[in-house]
């Protein structure tokens, strides 16, 4: 299996150069599915309590590099593999107008299939060596997709923000590694569990901080968040949606495996996550609403949905520190259904901003609006993956948010003080983060699609082509299914909780959220019957009555124009003066004055505060302080000469001096 | 069951005491407790006009706001008797299902293209995300008190023990109250009756709708304010038998219209931009509520 893996993967790579630019998606398509339909079956088997296991014989700096496989890794690569399927057949069509760029296909679709090599072997590699191969290679792969239209100067920014903070990235990682291997001789994942058991137990926790740093850079915990706000408008559609609906969860994988590792006090750990999900959730939201950009808007909303993800895993470990089983299959549980979840809507967001985007060419949503007519499905699609993020019901974030509900109504069970507070607090984020989650959809969607153009387009809009729609509509599908039969779902996620509470005896755990989960499932079908119900009656009760078109209500005006309707950053307006003392928003004003005025505009930006704190104003300061040697390098052939001289007296005379002081010190100590 | 009985029984006449309340403060006679009802009977029969910008989503939104009060409604139980839907957390759910109605109300308002519904959407938007935490900090300590998760055992148990639970329910009742009236854009946040529709909030949201779709909206807040004093009776209701807690449901509801009668008459409207921040005040009364539980159970340190 392993075999046919690599082969696969080999021969498509090979064949890819030659092929010509028309076959190259197909090829690609073609690899994916079949690695795809290969992880899928020891995934699927992984989840039925059958785990996989192979090791191999390595060389001799690795050691042993096993392969396992456990229903934690089978949840994450059935979760990579649905989203790259689909990712490749949208991609396909998404690229027909890049077709002439053949050489540029070639790397982005070789790094397609071998990111998504890189993922799965990242799920179930476990040796530190051949982990960071991985993951480094995942790290370029990624590079190199986004910079598909590296003519861009944005685009190759973005790109090389996205490099270098990988890179940080794997330097945490790799520190942890070198810290267990120094100690404990070994490179095997097993090696680090003996090592939180052998050593004390704050080691422990610095070594998850470590590996949490790391990993949290990759799922874009705030503050570590800030390359994703540029890489994903600046990737081609499928790959920002790869990149939002897998890349960052493939840090979500990292952490719950080292927690499934590092025995260490599981409630301080939980307390760090929980915090830092909380700041990232309603962070990553408020930003997400203030954006002009719909891709980068989406952007920022992965944010706050893998703080909300964290949110769930922070109970759940809580939950472990104090023995709380039914927190932590809540929490956890919770936690990996909204990754499934995530992946699939925000992949349908994306999918639906690239049709916007081909239609369009533009992303700014104040230029926008309208497009739901000339664009039907794709809008539909939009709006049900809008309401699935919103967690509304009848959709699948309903579900993955109330089982965290419930994970937090779990813990106030409990008695300790300042664990009850937290549960408050959290409470209190995830409620503020679905009403912001709601203004900034409907901020999306309505400024979007809805209402009239706000500006002129040389050509009219245009639906995509069937080729597209169709993985859309897949998603949305399990979107619906999820929604509507959530306990299958929920069952299968609980799968990968085992692993994590000690007593396998979880029944009853299970069978108390069972109810309410079917509930849910048996509701959400019952409003979407309500609801069609109430409009064949009112379509009925209408049908004989006299109905007319006329222009929107204007205060008796009667010649609106474009110009006239509501926009996005005016819809905004309110929300923005209550937060603008939190969050840095730059604006530029020329007021209109005199009787007739000549001109008159107001912009606004938003920017990230805590971006402008930890990453501009630290790089400024370096560069200032660098800036001061700029006079070493001026350019003068001579000077570099005397340069090397200098190098060359001091490495020659250093040693002379040390051995001369030496000798000097000796004798004196002799006198 | 018996609860969406009532319910929908209180909502008939729920709006008609509060005009008729706001008639008889100002030295009015007033039109009879079921005159809006019979506006909405009238809306029904209309034919309707549609603004030429709007798309599908217009003709859809009016009809998913009603089932989502509906369901929200089908919730609800009356003391110890079960909605008709009932579940551990269920009142996550009514929270959520309100969620979607609302969001269709705010892109239908959108899909208008007009200059005033964008204004009166991104108010109503505002609003009720700041009101959200509290409904849910306000629940989260009634759990606390009560260790059960749904509407129904919550408050079949509120009760037993002490009487502070009342104090409590007190407290609620101000918290759900002032959600009430931020639901349905009501007096200190906004006045339904006000001709300038730069000063609306939900009003303007609906200038575009007509006929059918208006009395739907119509006739949804109606339900929604029967929904909420509903809630509201349940905290005051406990585990008495059926014969109590009927007239105890009509007698609160009742009570509630005339005090927002009363509000809407001698309140004058806040300025629009310090709103935000008296909705978010709720948050901490229903903080205030969670650690009055803590300190009921002696769990603060």
């Amino acid at each position: 299996m392993i075999t046919a893996f690599i082969a696969i993967i080999l021969v498509s790579i090979l064949i890819i150069p030659f092929a010509q630019a028309k076959w190259k998606g197909v090829i690609t398509v073609g690899a994916v599915c079949l690695i795809a339909i290969l992880s899928c079956v020891v995934a699927i088997q992984t989840l039925g309590g059958k785990n996989f296991e192979y090791s191999f014989a390595g060389s001799l700096i690795t050691g042993k590099i096993p392969v396992r496989i456990d229903a934690l890794s089978g949840w994450f690569i059935l979760i990579i593999s649905f989203s790259f399927v689909t990712g490749a057949f949208y991609g396909l069509q998404y690229m027909k107008p890049y077709r002439s760029q053949t050489a540029n296909l070639s790397i982005h679709s070789i790094s397609y299939i071998l990111l998504f090599a890189a993922l799965i072997s990242i799920c179930s590699l476990q040796n530190s060596i051949a982990f960071l191969i991985a993951w480094e290679i995942m790290a370029i792969g990624c590079f190199l997709v986004i910079i598909f239209e590296h003519y861009k100067k944005n685009t190759i920014s973005a790109g090389i923000n996205f490099l270098i903070q990988s890179h940080v990235c794997i330097m945490f990682l790799t520190l942890g590694f070198i810290w267990v291997a120094l100690k404990m001789n070994s490179y095997d994942f097993n090696a680090i569990r003996d090592f939180s058991l052998s050593n004390p137990m704050l080691s422990g926790v610095a070594l998850f901080l470590c590996f949490f740093i790391g990993f949290a850079i990759k799922a874009g915990f705030v503050p570590f968040h800030t390359w994703l706000p540029y890489a994903h408008p600046a990737a081609p559609a499928h790959i920002s949606a790869v990149l939002s609906s897998v890349i960052i969860k493939i840090g979500i994988y990292g952490i719950l495996r080292m927690l499934l590792l590092i025995k260490t006090d599981y409630t301080l750990i939980g307390y760090v996550i929980l915090f830092f999900s909380l700041v990232s959730g309603i962070y990553g939201v408020m930003l997400a609403i203030l954006q002009h950009n719909l891709k980068k808007l989406l952007a920022y909303h992965s944010i706050e949905n893998i703080g909300i993800i964290g949110i769930g895993i922070g109970l759940g470990c809580i939950g472990m520190g104090k023995g709380n089983n039914v927190l932590i299959v809540l929490g956890f549980a919770g936690a990996l259904l909204h990754t499934l979840n995530h992946s699939l809507f925000k992949s349908i967001l994306f999918y639906a901003a690239g049709n916007v985007y081909q239609s369009a060419h533009t992303m700014n949503i104040e230029q926008l609006g309208g497009i739901g007519k000339r664009m039907p499905h794709t809008s539909l699609l939009f709006l049900i993956s809008a309401l699935a993020i919103c967690g509304l019901p009848p959709f699948n974030g309903f579900v993955s948010e109330f089982i965290i509900y419930n994970g937090m109504f779990a813990g106030l069970k409990d008695t300790a003080f300042s664990f009850l507070l937290s549960i408050a607090s959290s409470l209190f984020s995830l409620a503020l983060i679905g009403g912001l989650a709601l203004l900034c959809f409907t901020k999306a969607f309505g400024a979007v699609f809805l209402g009239t153009p706000r500006s002129f387009f040389k050509q009219a809009h245009e639906e995509a082509n069937l080729g597209k729609l169709i993985p859309m509509y897949a998603g949305t599908a399990l979107i619906l299914l999820i929604g509507m039969f959530p306990k299958f779902f929920v069952k299968t996620a609980i799968q990968p909780v085992h692993l994590f509470v000690q007593p396998l005896n979880t029944n009853t755990i299970v069978f108390s959220i069972t109810h309410p989960i079917t509930m849910i499932g048996y509701s959400a079908i019952g409003f979407t019957i309500l609801a069609s119900l109430i409009f064949i009656i009112r379509k009925r009760l209408t049908l004989s009555k006299p109905q007319r078109s006329e222009v929107t209500w204007g205060c008796g005006y009667v010649a609106p124009t474009n110009k006239m309707q509501y926009t996005a950053s005016s819809f905004i307006r309110a929300y923005r003066k209550l937060i603008e003392p939190v969050l840095s928003i730059h604006k530029k004003k020329i007021p209109i004055t005199a009787v007739f005025p000549i001109t008159g505009c107001q912009e606004t930006h938003a920017y990230d505060k805590l971006e402008e704190w930890l990453i501009d104003n630290p790089l400024r300061q370096l560069k200032h302080f660098f800036n001061r040697f700029t006079f070493l390098q001026n350019g003068n052939p001579q000077f570099y000469i005397l340069y090397g001289l200098i190098f060359i007296s001091l490495v020659l005379g250093v040693p002379v001096i040390y051995e001369y002081l030496k000798s000097l010190i000796k004798f004196l100590n002799q006198v | 069951m018996i609860s969406f009985i009532l319910i929908i029984v209180a909502s008939l006449f729920f709006t008609g005491i509060i005009i008729r309340t706001k008639s008889i403060t100002s030295g009015r006679k007033g039109p009879g407790i079921f005159q809006p009802l019979k506006d909405v009977a009238r809306l029904f029969k209309k034919g309707a006009v549609y603004s030429k910008t709007s798309s599908f989503i217009f003709q859809v939104a009016p009809s998913i706001y009603f089932a989502s009060i509906l369901m929200a409604i089908l919730v609800i139980p009356l003391g110890q008797f079960k909605g008709i839907i009932s579940f551990d957390g269920d009142f996550v759910f009514f929270a959520y299902v309100l969620g979607i109605g609302k969001f269709f109300s705010i892109i239908s308002a959108l899909d208008t293209g007009s200059s005033f519904g964008g204004m009166g959407a991104s108010r109503e938007a505002l609003f009720s995300m700041l009101v959200e935490p509290a409904f849910f900090i306000l629940m989260g300590s009634f759990i606390l008190l009560t260790g059960h998760t749904s509407f129904e055992q919550i408050f079949a148990s509120l009760h037993f023990g002490s009487y502070i639970s009342y104090i409590l329910g007190v407290l609620a009742t101000f918290v759900l109250a002032m959600m009430t009236m931020v639901e349905n854009s009501r007096m200190p946040i906004d006045d339904p009756k006000t001709h300038l529709e730069l000063t609306m909030v939900h009003e303007v949201m609906i200038l575009d709708n007509s006929g059918f779709d208006l009395g739907l909206i119509l006739y949804a807040s109606n339900l929604k304010f029967a929904m909420y004093g509903a809630l509201i009776a349940n905290f005051f209701m406990g585990s008495f038998p059926l014969y109590l807690t009927i007239p105890i449901f009509i007698a609160i509801q009742i009570l509630f219209a005339i005090s927002v009668g009363l509000l809407e008459s001698f309140t004058a409207r806040f300025r629009m931009n310090h709103n935000a921040q008296y909705i978010l005040a709720l948050s901490s009364v229903s903080l205030l509520i969670f650690f009055g539980v803590l300190l009921i159970l002696g769990r603060i340190v």
